[in-house]
């Protein structure tokens, strides 16, 4: 019998689900696979059981790279002073009042 | 130059980690937490999903004597969904840094805990339907409150399992209320059942707020949102009204409405019981670990073929490659 300890772990893979026709991809979770087709298989069945997506990603976890939550700060701030990318930046002259 | 020391860097670390924990926000994998935070969430999360997976066997007991198809595929829909549950919290309890495989040989070696309700037998049918009512029901109560926990990976895997779990409190009432109009012995069936269940159902919130040793910390930490004995009134207020209304009693002579509160307030639970299951001395303790390492090992051959399958289309890919260029 194989020591269940020593078996290698499948790869994990991140899943994203697109809810309906038109919406973006989501993130839904993560599912242990093989390979890609298996990593779908396993995703379908883990994460689509009810219908809840008409397209499936799934990506090597390994292969993501993300912002960390310490440069958050610097990282995303240059937005923070850019007021005018707003709409509510600009003032409508009285009488308007259907833009 | 000046650094700041490693232990005062933490407790500046705490601060504004336990001020976003007061506001409500959420807390992600990569964002620092103290290592009590990480520990206590492994601990409670890979007891969830054991409680999942080890779920699937009182039920997976009566898939084959299911007393019609309908009913046969509700079961087998309602035990491939625990299995999809634990799977949900096994890689929500990843995130934290752990390996399942780990977290599964603990379950294997006897080391881990889950919910002790599953250390008790099906003899009936009507325990399915008592399963699926009470004890999904008794979760859907634990586990709403836990959609609000401070660690977003949970939260989110407790949002989708309690979309999923409204159906198995549905269909297990189904089967009661089924049974509760039928025969004489058909309803005897179904109280008998019923009257095993409820003690072990209230049971499943944990002991009182005051024995509890967990619940100040997981609390204060916003991992869970109510306490036990608030979630425990919570899940009889709403099953007393479910009771009468199929006309089944709950084996409790002690039980009274009580005006002033708008609570049930139930007779004393048998503490010693609970605790007798917990420390692994229930009717199927040990019969419920043995099915679990039987169907690991059984399994042993599928993954790895899986894998042997996997390395196989990837050398053929390779050459594939190679002979093109």
């Amino acid at each position: 019998m194989t020591n269940p300890s020593r078996e290698k772990s499948w790869p994990l893979w991140e899943v994203f689900s697109q809810g309906k026709d038109g919406a973006p991809h989501e993130h839904a979770g993560s599912v242990h696979a093989t390979d890609a087709e298996h990593a779908l298989q396993n995703a379908r069945d883990v994460y689509a059981r009810r219908n809840e997506g008409v397209s499936l990603w799934v990506v090597p976890s390994a292969a993501i790279t993300a912002s960390t939550p310490e440069d958050m700060g610097p990282f995303f701030d240059p937005a923070n002073d850019k007021a005018y990318r707003h709409p509510q930046f600009y003032k409508v002259p009285k009488g308007v009042k259907v833009f | 130059m000046t650094t700041m020391s490693p232990v005062a860097d933490d407790s500046a670390r705490l601060a504004q980690f336990e001020a976003r924990v007061a506001a409500d926000e959420s807390i992600e994998p990569k964002d620092w937490m103290p290592e009590r935070y990480r520990s206590q969430l492994i601990r409670m999360m890979s007891q969830h999903a054991h409680s999942e997976v080890v779920g699937m066997l009182p039920e997976g007991n009566w898939i084959t004597r299911a007393p019609s198809l309908r009913r046969k595929m509700i079961l087998l829909a309602k035990v491939q969904d625990e299995g999809g549950h634990g799977l949900y919290i096994y890689c929500g309890t990843e995130t934290l840094g752990v390996d399942r495989q780990e977290l599964v040989q603990q379950l294997l070696d006897g080391k881990a805990k889950y919910s002790s309700i599953f250390n008790y037998p099906t003899l009936s049918w009507a325990d399915m339907g008592a399963i699926g009512w009470l004890v999904d029901g008794a979760a859907i109560v634990n586990q709403t409150m836990l959609a609000k926990a401070s660690y977003g990976p949970y939260a989110r895997a407790m949002v989708r399992i309690c979309k999923e779990e409204n159906f198995h409190k549905r269909q297990g009432y189904e089967i009661m209320a089924t049974l509760a109009r039928g025969t004489p012995a058909q309803k005897a069936m179904a109280q008998e059942s019923l009257n095993r269940w409820w003690w072990p159902s209230l049971m499943m919130f944990g002991p009182h707020d005051k024995d509890s040793s967990n619940s100040d910390e997981l609390m204060k930490w916003g991992i869970k949102r109510k306490s036990n004995d608030e979630l425990r009134q919570r899940f009889v207020n709403l099953t007393i009204a479910q009771v009468k209304a199929i006309d089944l009693t709950v084996p409790d002579p002690a039980l009274r409405y009580d005006e002033a509160t708008g609570n049930w307030i139930t007779g004393p639970i048998d503490w010693d019981e609970f605790w007798r299951v917990v420390k692994g001395n229930g009717p199927c303790n040990r019969e419920r670990i043995e099915a679990r390492r039987r169907a690991h090992e059984d399994g042993a051959w599928v993954r790895a073929a899986a894998i042997a399958h996997a390395e196989k289309q990837q050398r053929n890919n390779r050459e594939t490659t190679e002979r093109q260029q």
